[in-house]
């Protein structure tokens, strides 16, 4: 279990830890059941390529829930997630990293509470920007 | 020369439109294949036991999982499954193909958990045609919002929907 993280303890700049992500097409099947998204081009070749597409892709959303991921890995049990998205620039294919990262971009205090704001995204091994995104998150004050 | 716009009268009437509600079913089953695909390991999205002993009705659903809407062969399920969005008809939209464009989820501090009921209401919120490297494209952009069995609104799913 990592350790919580409080609102007195991250400054606008700080980057997150990120999330390293590398999803086999099994994965993507998983993720089909578990989303309901049974959409073919996440794991049928040529329907993919019929589609005009470079092959089978990850399913965007799953991208999100990997940003998702790293959120709530983050914030700890009193943490909350408030908002969050992301939106898919560049398409990512199974069995290649999908990094996912964030920086604070802002903290407001909204009543009772401690709001934290934050660019995310998911970019490939080599840098590029795949999905960028923004987040808010609740983090529990000393 | 003028091309013919994507965009016709009717799904121009449609913006701000809202769909028919749909019944969500958020179970337990779905929400460890949902949290298995991502990878987490918190028992919380797993072991009943040990949600609740964190506080929470039942296991928890994971960021980014709503449940799914309840399914008949009688209730015609859109070409991606049975999500929880269901807009409105939009007259002249032919769906050939699809890829995901945006997805933004808001939460307003609810737990939601296995065993919940939800109503999911989509709403058109926009409409754009633009062209890139697929073509021309059009946006359909949707706003869902769920509510719990006490008619709270407990998240809202926006979703951009690429058709070329």
């Amino acid at each position: 279990m990592v350790e919580q993280v409080y609102y007195e303890d991250v400054n606008v700049g700080d980057e997150i830890p990120k999330l390293v992500k590398n999803c086999s097409t099994q994965q993507l099947v998983m993720w089909a059941t578990g989303s309901g998204d049974m959409y073919p081009i996440h794991y049928d070749k040529d329907f993919a390529a019929a589609s005009g597409l470079p092959g089978i892709i990850v399913h965007g959303a799953f991208k999100n829930a990997f940003l998702g991921q790293m959120l709530y890995e983050w914030i700890g049990e009193k943490g909350e997630i408030k908002k969050f998205s992301c939106q898919y620039r560049a398409m990512d294919v199974p069995s290649q990293d999908i990094i996912c990262r964030g920086v604070i971009t802002n903290k407001v205090r909204d009543g009772e509470l401690n709001l934290v704001e934050l660019d995310i995204w998911t970019e490939k091994a080599g840098g590029e920007k795949t999905s960028p995104g923004k987040a808010t998150v609740a983090l529990p004050s000393h | 020369m003028t091309e013919e716009s994507l965009i016709t009268d009717g799904m121009r009437a449609a913006i701000g439109k809202e769909g028919e509600p749909q019944t969500i079913e958020v179970d337990k089953t779905a929400i460890r294949w949902f949290a298995r695909a991502v990878g987490y390991t918190d028992l919380v999205f797993y072991d009943e036991a040990y949600a609740k002993s964190k506080g929470h009705r039942s296991i928890i659903c994971p960021p980014g999982f709503l449940g799914h809407a309840v399914h008949t062969p009688l209730n015609p399920s859109d070409i991606i499954g049975n999500s929880v969005r269901r807009p409105p008809t939009l007259p002249g939209l032919e769906i050939r193909r699809i890829v995901n464009g945006a997805t933004e989820f808001e939460y307003y501090g609810e737990d939601i958990c296995a065993g919940d009921v939800l109503k999911s209401i989509t709403r058109v919120a926009d409409i754009q045609e633009k062209t890139g490297t697929l073509g021309k494209m059009l946006f359909l952009s949707t706003e869902t919002h769920l509510y719990n069995a006490e008619g709270k609104l407990v998240a809202t799913e926006r979703d951009t929907g690429i058709i070329y």
